[in-house]
């Protein structure tokens, strides 16, 4: 059985954000993570890995500085890393992520019994979409949001969560599962791990790689392939520091009161 | 120095895995009940970090010096006490078997080990020795059938209360004089006649019990001698040099949390109508905490690599765990004074970090004894 | 009728809102929807068209012609019962590849994501998620940039005849704002995020003049690949972040004690006008409150009337979550915490003495 987890590298948005003159988020200032939903996939990849056996291939789109990251998820366990970068796939959007990632995945190999796992959505677009694009290019049946993972042969059983409960679904493999949080909580990587990451096999694919793969066209990938363009991006009005309330405790909650009456809040 | 793509990945595992893991209920519990933790402890051992330099053949990572070193600072500089929990195997308890250690004594002892699924500390000082190590009592007597009978008290023994196995020196030649005749055993913590002391209570590194090791009449087997006997001494020099580099880093680790909570305070307080960063007194303060912390990392980095290059690294060793031990005590007590009154009250973090740094230029060689060892070399 | 193909964007007319059921019930998104939908086809100048999947789901069609659809296409069969992805991909698809409608619209609910993206992969078209906001007209674009951004609108060039949607979206985590445009491929497909748009009122006469088309798709339920073993509701309440018009969140600073401090919440809360208490990452990782709960980054992004923040610190990951909110308030021990620079109002202090006092002064005002 091989288990595909798709992972992205992403800035990493919870710490200062650099912002380009021209409002576009400036990714080189940035330190980068490894997207947290795909550390879920990954964690749940290793977990089939440890009970049922697997060789598990990370893969990913992006730069060549994304290889440091592939050697994380190889010190995590990861059997073998595939990253998929090259100037022709630069400034993809969903559409076009997917259909490069499905080309790669296709180019790999993927038969009954396999599986490929990512990461419901990443932070830097908080789309959802590749995932389920991948399953469409590649034919596969896709179940979203999961909060648990059941495998019974070649047949998997998943809780995918709604927003007011959940859905038991079951599908056959080969198959795409995306995970959430709440599916598990992810390892990080070993010692042994990080000293045997340069070691595993790390495979770059660009497009001299790819581009006899069917799904690889000039017209599906990168910019060109993109159907979808960023018309402005901008930021939004900075709100000014308000007023701090003085005096009592008393005091403060009574002028609070008076201001929100003022404004019709009450 | 610049570190490569290997050491940055490690240092990244060690400062996720400490600022993940070592939750402040964690820090505030171990800081109250002195108690060993062992859940903190066997979730360090299944990620790997008690093996971090036990060699791969023996169970381990098979990490260099400069990882060891990464790994203390990253833990100390969250921790000092967390970082003294995944030091111990790699450096004064696995040390001495990898230094001396026969090939029988090191495939039984050191992979359990480097699992930490047993913990192996070190007994060297003694109520009448301690920077005088030569002033060892403890006296181990051979029989006919060359087994041994031990007899005496360590002190000041961290991790005895909670070790499986226990490195110890003891005289087995009293006619020689001094640091002679000294001999290297492991012992079996669990043998008739083993005991400990009350736990101390400590300014510091709480969590980590220390107390005294009683041996009365202990019968230990031939092969619980460890290299050569009579040569024990020279193999504790040899593991304290190793291990000094751990307690240098640890020393770093402690400046640069501290650098950081007084950055982040500096930053936040204001006095007078502005953050107190603002004030020349204060930032001039932080320059120099943050100088002196990068000197020291350096100083560790470099006897660290010496040593993985195979070079002498004694003096190199004791100049970064003097130098360190040091800073992490100036720096600490600046930390504090940047805090002003909360700085004392133990719901900042410096408070603890000024009580764990006083023991950094007091173990594994003091302050003192560093200087001895360097004008030593330099008057040769 | 031509081949379906995409590219072809003259060949599409009409707004259409695919609108969620669950159990037999239409979801407020699909007002919400609908009720937008109407907008856009009002700036084109074209129709509003509802598609509804389901069995036997007919008659909720006529409602939704209340919020402004001019017609509704129900598609039924026993397989649509119950969402499935497969199912559900497979009729939208036929349906939009007969139909061609210009834009499709889906609520980014956990199945409008899930349905959305693999629809738009198998149209061969663009899809933007999560929308906060669209235009079709480009001066209702440029007015709403005017107002809600730090564009100088006088002096930047527009091509006024500009008739893509523009969708607009928050993205790294509400640090920017980002408008999208699919130029190139048809349907013009976005998911929209629950609770931001604007429910019109429901207009009778509206709903009984709505068309409804009703198509049976015969589907072959045993060809399916997915299976659905069970659908339940979970007993938690449904914790309503996103729609609410107060929130009052709680942060380490009632960590102290939780079950008190969420009760200050919510009295809070109800005195503001009935609302909803949240939560920082803090307490939801410290497993104090329930994940559902939480604002920020890795939560919910909310934009309430009123946002309280009470014992939280502000971090940016929360920040990012709450501060397009129209009136936020805060209260925290320590006056140097980041929280107080996106607070209308600041009030230091402990919670527990300050919040009952709020409730005291904010009662008497009424």
């Amino acid at each position: 059985m091989k288990i595909y987890v798709c992972v992205k590298q992403v800035p990493d948005t919870s710490g200062v954000v650099a912002v380009n003159p021209d409002g576009t988020m400036n990714r080189s200032k940035m330190p980068t993570i490894i997207n947290p939903d795909d550390l879920n996939a990954m964690e749940a990849a290793l977990t089939l890995k440890e009970r049922e056996g697997a060789t598990v291939v990370a893969i990913s789109m992006g730069p060549p500085q994304a290889g440091e990251m592939m050697r994380e998820l190889l010190a995590m366990g990861a059997d073998e890393a595939v990253l998929i970068s090259g100037r022709e796939f630069g400034g993809s959007d969903t559409f076009a992520t997917s259909q490069i990632i499905a080309g790669g995945i296709h180019h790999l190999g993927i038969e009954e019994g396999d599986l490929i796992l990512c990461g419901r959505q990443a932070i830097d677009g908080d789309t959802a979409q590749v995932g389920p694009q991948i399953a469409e290019k590649l034919h596969l049946p896709q179940v979203t949001y999961a909060t648990e993972i059941v495998k019974d042969g070649n047949t998997y059983t998943v809780k995918r969560a709604l927003e007011d409960g959940y859905m038991k679904i079951q599908v056959k493999s080969p198959c795409l599962i995306t995970c959430i949080k709440e599916l598990n909580e992810p390892r990080y990587m070993t010692v042994q791990g990080v000293f045997e990451a340069d070691e595993k096999p790390l495979l770059i694919l660009d497009y001299e790689a790819l581009k006899d793969e069917p799904l690889i066209e000039a017209d599906t990938i990168g910019l060109k392939g993109s159907p979808t363009n960023i018309f402005k991006s901008f930021n939004p009005p900075v709100k000014g520091q308000g007023e701090m309330l003085q005096g009592s405790v008393k005091e403060m909650a009574a002028a609070l009161a008076d201001r929100l009456a003022a404004k019709h809040v009450i | 120095m610049i570190l490569d793509q290997k050491h940055l990945r490690f240092q990244k595992l060690c400062r996720q895995f400490a600022e993940t893991e070592f939750t402040k209920e964690l820090l505030d519990r171990l800081d109250e009940t002195g108690e060993f933790d062992w859940d903190i402890f066997n979730k360090m051992s299944r990620y790997g970090f008690c093996g971090v330099k036990i060699p791969k053949e023996y169970g381990g990572a098979g990490g260099d010096y400069l990882s060891y070193a990464l790994l203390v600072e990253e833990f100390a500089r969250v921790s000092p006490v967390m970082s003294i929990y995944a030091n111990t195997s790699n450096s004064l308890g696995g040390g001495p078997l990898m230094l001396a250690g026969s090939e029988e004594q090191k495939q039984f002892y050191l992979p359990p080990v480097a699992k930490g699924e047993k913990i192996m500390v070190f007994a060297l000082t003694e109520p009448g020795a301690g920077s005088d190590a030569g002033g060892t009592t403890t006296r181990a007597e051979e029989q006919p059938d060359g087994s041994f009978i031990l007899n005496g008290r360590k002190t000041f023994i961290s991790g005895a209360p909670v070790a499986d196995y226990c490195i110890v020196f003891a005289k087995t030649d009293p006619k020689q004089k001094g640091s002679r005749g000294i001999s290297m055993f492991i012992l079996d913590m669990h043998l008739p006649g083993v005991s400990c002391g009350k736990p101390e209570h400590k300014m510091g590194i709480k969590g980590y019990p220390t107390c005294d090791l009683i041996m009365e009449d202990v019968h230990v087997a031939k092969d619980a001698l460890v290299g050569q006997k009579d040569k024990g001494f020279g193999y504790a020099m040899k593991t304290l040099d190793g291990g000094r580099l751990g307690m240098a880093a640890q020393g770093v680790g402690i400046a640069q949390g501290c650098l950081e909570e007084a950055i982040k305070y500096a930053k936040e307080r204001k006095q007078f109508g502005r953050p107190i960063a603002n004030f020349q007194a204060i930032s001039f303060m932080l320059a120099d905490m943050a100088t002196e912390t990068e000197a020291a990392r350096q100083l560790v980095y470099h006897a660290a690599q010496l040593k993985d290059a195979g070079k002498e690294a004694g003096q190199a060793c004791s100049m970064a765990k003097y130098f360190a031990a040091e800073a992490a005590n100036h720096v600490a007590y600046k930390a504090v004074q940047i805090h002003g009154g909360y700085g004392y009250i133990n719901e900042y973090k410096v408070e603890r970090f000024y009580r764990d740094a006083r023991i950094v230029p007091i173990y594994e060689g003091t302050s003192q004894v560093q200087q001895m060892v360097i004008s030593g070399m330099l008057l040769k | 009728m031509a081949e379906y193909n995409s590219k072809a964007i003259e060949e599409f007319s009409d707004i259409w809102v695919f609108c969620e059921q669950r159990d037999g019930k239409l979801m407020n998104t699909d007002f919400e929807l609908i009720s937008e939908g109407r907008k856009l086809a009002d700036q084109r100048g074209s129709k509003l068209v509802g598609l509804l999947l389901g069995d036997q789901v007919a008659d909720l069609a006529k409602e939704l012609g209340g919020y402004g659809a001019d017609k509704v296409i129900v598609c039924e069969d026993p397989a649509l019962k119950i969402y499935t992805n497969e199912a559900y991909t497979d009729v939208v698809c036929k349906v939009v590849m007969e139909r061609k409608p210009e834009v499709l619209l889906l609520g980014a609910s956990n199945i409008g994501r899930d349905l959305g993206p693999r629809c738009a992969a198998r149209l061969h078209t663009g899809l933007t998620a999560d929308c906060t906001h669209l235009d079709i007209d480009m001066n209702t674009y440029v007015d709403f940039l005017d107002k809600n951004s730090n564009v100088d609108v006088a002096n930047t060039e527009f091509k006024m005849e500009d008739v893509n949607m523009k969708m607009t979206r928050p993205a790294f985590g509400g640090h920017l704002m980002a408008t999208i445009i699919c130029p190139r491929f048809r349907p013009c497909m976005a998911t929209v995020r629950p609770g931001v748009m604007k429910k019109a009122p429901f207009d009778q006469a509206k709903a009984d003049a709505c068309e409804v088309e009703v198509l049976q798709m015969g589907l072959n339920a045993d060809a399916l690949h997915e299976k659905v073993l069970e659908v339940a509701k979970e007993a938690k309440e449904i914790v309503d972040l996103i729609g609410a018009d107060v929130i009052v969140s709680i942060g380490n600073g009632a960590a102290k004690d939780i079950a008190r401090a969420k009760e200050l919440a919510q009295q809070l809360a109800d005195a503001l006008g009935g609302g909803v208490v949240g939560s920082s990452r803090a307490l939801v990782d410290a497993g104090l409150m329930s994940a559902d709960r939480q604002v920020g980054q890795t939560g919910k992004t909310v934009h309430p009337k009123v946002y309280v923040a009470l014992g939280i610190s502000g971090a940016i990951q929360h920040k990012a979550g709450m501060q397009n909110s129209e009136l936020i308030i805060a209260v925290n021990k320590n006056e140097n915490e980041p929280i107080f620079e996106v607070a209308d109002y600041g009030l230091v202090g402990d919670l527990f003495q300050i919040v009952p006092e709020m409730i005291e002064a904010i009662k008497a005002q009424k």
